[in-house]
């Protein structure tokens, strides 16, 4: 009997467990699959927590439930791979062998990166909303805030879904028009990059929406320290930016598993072919998710997409054929504005996000990059789609794990 | 499109960067760097000398990068290119802007 052994039951590593037990099966195949936790978040939910838009209820739910029957769960940290003897060694010593091993232990914040920024004012007026504990800990503190500089920021990039920094800043805006306090309560939206977002194209839709929303744009800011004494964030060249409330997204890492198996970058992401999600140095190891260090975005959408093609490449390399799928980096996301609405973008690893309508081109019902209530029904669709569809690895009907090219206005990206 | 720089017609994108850096020598370095108020100095050499090595070897620039590769660090790197280091920098080294992440 053969092993293979999926790490992490988050969103990447439970899809691939819905998909393969399907064709992997006993009695010549045993799948397991690992994870240090019991509960299943609803990551997306976290940016409407601090608003009191959803509640714990609507985003947490456990592991078990989303895990084959004939998949056997293993509940224990992974201390590290040893990828030359094709074993992972659990937290208690235990080891377990492998055929193929696939890595989906996804990114997580790490604020001691920042100097003061996990110091005595985090969670009292300095926040983070990527973790449950973090939007949990700025839900209570909004809720009677009486105003001041609410400064997000984003302290360097890769991060995972790396609108939710905006999409923060615009529901903030329109959470704050409802409390009727928007005038006591100033916006600065504080980011490492040049623009409001790394493609020129979506930056300028995103720019106008920030004029209009009142919310101020600092860019090329790299911060250096978190002053607590004084409550302002420093960067190296001196600029200084008070605040009342920080709501930061820390740097993004991935599982420090990775530098304990020497598989890890700087950033603890694990090296992998962008085309065939195969690991660069180890044929038998395939990274998905925001483990990998592939330049596409760290999204839920980008894993459901990965998940389609590496069903098919794992399926191939245990037959030992050649890997054949290709993945091209599709992302399709929906940003949050604010007041019902939302607008939808979807790239790839060449092209920009467009104009356009989507799934059906000229149809829609959804818009490209302009603003809808309909896609903010999207948005909010999207929790049950995770829940009943995503985690599930059904294929989403007309939307394909390649992007398509029809009904959109397009621009190759300048950027790549 | 082109752009005279240092006496020589050079080819660059909208953005000013360098197309193709076989047009680039020492005295384009210095008249992109005059156009950014700067004058360079021993130490801005070393950084930019090290910035084209890493581009010439495939490595993606970032500034968490230079400023753990023991030529500059970041404080330093920022009083020598102020405000947006690496864009100014890779700019004067006649190589691509870095491309940020998505
Ligand atoms: C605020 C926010 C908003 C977002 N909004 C969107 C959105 O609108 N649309 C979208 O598509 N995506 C969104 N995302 C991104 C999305 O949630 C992630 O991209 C997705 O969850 C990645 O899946 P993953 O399986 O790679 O990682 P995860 O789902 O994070 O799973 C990783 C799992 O690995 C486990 N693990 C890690 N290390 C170990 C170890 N050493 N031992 C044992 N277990 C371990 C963890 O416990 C975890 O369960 C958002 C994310 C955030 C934070």
């Amino acid at each position: 009997m053969k092993n293979l052994v999926i790490l992490g039951a988050g969103t990447a590593g439970t899809m691939m467990a819905n998909h393969l037990h399907h064709h992997l099966k006993t009695p010549d195949w045993n799948i397991s699959i690992i994870d240090e936790r019991d509960k299943h978040y609803y990551q997306p939910g976290f940016l409407f927590l601090p608003f009191d838009i959803y509640t714990p209820d609507d985003i947490i739910k456990t592991v078990d439930e989303f895990i084959p029957k004939d998949v056997s769960l293993i509940k224990s940290r992974v201390d590290k791979i040893l990828p030359e003897e094709n074993k992972v060694q659990l937290a208690d010593g235990k080891q377990l062998d492998y055929d193929v091993l696939i890595i989906a232990t996804g990114a997580k914040i790490s604020p001691e990166e920042t100097p003061g920024m996990g110091g005595e004012e985090w969670q009292k007026s300095v926040f983070d909303f990527y973790t449950f504990e973090g939007a949990l800990a700025l839900r209570n503190k909004l809720r009677d805030w009486t105003g001041g500089n609410l400064v997000v920021h984003i302290t360097e990039m890769p991060i995972k879904c790396p609108v939710a920094p905006l999409e923060f800043a615009f529901l903030a805006d329109s959470f704050f028009k409802n409390k009727d306090m928007r005038d006591k309560v100033g916006i600065t939206y504080v980011t490492p990059l040049s623009g409001a977002f790394t493609k020129p194209k979506a930056t300028e839709a995103l720019t106008h929406l920030l004029d209009e929303k009142h919310i101020r744009i600092e860019s090329d800011f790299a911060i250096e320290q978190v002053d607590n004494e004084n409550k302002q964030i420093i960067d190296y060249g001196g600029r200084a930016i008070p605040f009342d409330i920080l709501v930061t997204v820390p740097t993004n890492k991935g599982d420090e598993l990775m530098d304990r198996s020497g598989m890890g970058d700087d950033l603890n992401y694990v090296p992998t072919n962008k085309a065939t999600l195969q690991s660069k140095v180890y044929p038998n190891i395939f990274v998905l998710g925001d483990a990998s260090d592939i330049p596409a975005s760290k999204a839920g959408s980008v894993a459901h997409f990965e998940a389609e093609i590496l069903t098919d490449n794992i399926l191939h390399f245990v037959k030992g054929e050649p890997l054949s799928e290709e993945f091209d980096g599709h992302a399709n996301c929906f940003i949050e504005t604010g007041n019902d609405k939302a607008l939808l973008i979807d790239f790839n690893y060449t092209h920009e996000p467009v104009e356009g309508s989507f799934p059906f081109p000229g149809i829609g019902p959804l818009r490209l990059l302009k603003e809808s209530r309909m896609n903010h029904m999207g948005k909010l669709a999207f929790r049950w789609i995770y829940w009943n569809v995503l985690l599930k690895g059904t294929h989403i009907p007309f939307v394909s794990a390649n992007m398509s090219e029809s009904g959109k206005h397009y621009e190759k990206a300048l950027n790549e | 499109m082109e752009k005279v720089i240092a006496g020589k017609p050079i080819t660059v994108n909208e953005e000013g960067y360098l197309t193709d850096f076989n047009q680039w020598d020492e005295k384009v370095g210095e008249a992109i760097a005059a156009e950014n108020h700067l004058s360079l100095t021993p130490r801005h050499w070393d950084v930019i000398r090290y910035l084209q090595n890493e581009q010439k070897n495939q490595v993606a620039l970032s500034i968490r990068r230079v400023g753990k590769s023991g030529v500059v660090d970041i404080r330093e790197l920022y009083s020598l290119f102020p405000n947006a280091p690496l864009k100014t920098a890779t700019k004067i080294a006649g190589i691509p802007k870095p491309a940020s992440c998505i």
